[in-house]
């Protein structure tokens, strides 16, 4: 098995189910396209994913990030397959081409559909959560994004992958569910600057938050169950 | 004054701005992303968030100033700038471009002006509780101590 940096390792062997036999492209790092115009977010989320142990490319369009993924202005697709990208997440409200207009260009391409898209909005419209799932985003984050987020992400990406991407969605809905159950208690931070600490559920000093990140799995079908519960942000 | 003393009164500090709103739970994030391989993240990402707002209030001042004002323009300004302070953690700014916005929205000049005090005002706090809060942990470096986490039990 693969002997390269820690963590990502060590999440997929353990995830690793008896009889698979991951390729060579399974024991790499989960390599995600970041698109966002602000810089503020972009290192944010650039950094996000770099904890979360993920190869980050970061552009600040759609445009751009249609060009990297080789799908130029013409929807054809270059020869080029060096560097596959296995999640895109988009902010949502971005000049030029929309967050929304990313994702349908991306599930229209025969090349690129597959790739689940995750789309971030600072705004929690429900109209438009449910729009983004309903045109095929596999998840909706409320901004500012947070460890938790990401690490909920992943956790169902290499699911995924390890599964051979059999039935995404479903599994998509059941990892959640084991993110639920296996995601830690509060936990106080003290003098080390760790960066493996999942989940913080505190959202600020007044705020006695109770709810979970991950919603139970009981509501499927309903977009509420993807939004993270603000009290007041 | 010595190290445990410098991490003290960092704590306390650090403590005082999320009570008084100036930097919510957002921010904590921010810190714990920070570790030996990238000590100056949170440094890093306030910086771009200086240099991101105080070009957003330039834009906004001159909006506002304009003969006929351009309301969807200010409106997306102000978007911008309550994106990235919730990004970092900066809630009375992120509040004050909440309260700005719907101003915007009823297009209502005067309102936008206030508004865009109020945020001047807020981001001036917000860049000198921060200068602040970072040079007291370059104090601290400089003892050759570590820079305590808060922790979220208060």
């Amino acid at each position: 098995m693969t002997t390269t940096n820690g963590v990502a390792s060590l999440r997929l062997i353990s995830d690793e189910i008896d009889g698979f036999d991951l390729s060579p492209s399974d024991t790499e790092e989960v390599h995600v396209l970041a698109v966002d115009d602000s810089f503020v977010d972009r290192k944010v989320i650039e950094r996000l994913l770099t904890i979360s142990s993920c190869k980050v490319t970061a552009v600040d369009s759609g445009r751009r990030a249609l060009q990297f993924l080789g799908l130029d202005e013409e929807q054809s697709v270059n020869g080029f397959d060096g560097l596959k990208v296995d999640l895109i997440i988009t902010d949502y409200c971005m000049p030029g081409m929309t967050g929304y207009e990313l994702l349908k260009k991306i599930k229209d391409s025969s090349a690129l559909r597959e790739i689940p898209v995750v789309i971030m909005s600072s705004e929690n419209i429900l109209a438009r959560i449910d729009r983004c799932l309903e045109d095929g985003a596999e998840d909706f984050i409320v901004k500012p994004v947070k460890l938790s987020d990401v690490k909920r992400i992943k956790d169902y990406l290499t699911r995924d992958v390890n599964l051979g991407n059999e039935g995404r969605g479903i599994n998509k809905r059941k990892a959640r569910e084991s993110c639920d159950l296996s995601s830690s208690p509060p936990s106080v931070i003290t003098s080390s600057s760790s960066p493996s600490s999942p989940s913080s559920p505190f959202r600020s000093p007044s705020i006695l938050s109770s709810s979970a990140p991950c919603s139970p799995p009981s509501t499927l079908d309903s977009p509420t169950s993807r939004l993270k519960m603000t009290i007041s942000d | 004054m010595e190290v445990g003393q410098m991490q003290r009164r960092l704590l306390e500090y650090t403590k005082s701005l999320f009570m008084e709103g100036v930097l919510d739970n957002q921010f904590l994030q921010l810190q714990q992303l920070q570790d030996e391989s990238n000590p100056d993240f949170v440094a890093e990402v306030v910086s771009l968030f200086f240099a991101d707002s105080e070009r957003l209030l330039n834009d906004l001042t001159r909006a506002l100033d304009q003969p006929t004002i351009d309301f969807k323009m200010v409106d997306s300004h102000v978007h911008q700038l309550k994106g990235s302070s919730s990004s970092i953690g900066a809630e009375r700014i992120k509040n004050a471009c909440v309260a700005f916005r719907n101003f915007c929205e009823e297009q209502n000049i005067e309102g936008c002006m206030s508004c865009l005090q109020q945020v001047k005002q807020e981001y001036c706090l917000v860049k000198n509780k921060l200068e602040t809060l970072f040079r007291m942990e370059q104090q601290i470096v400089a003892a050759g101590g570590s820079i305590p986490m808060m922790e979220l039990s208060f």
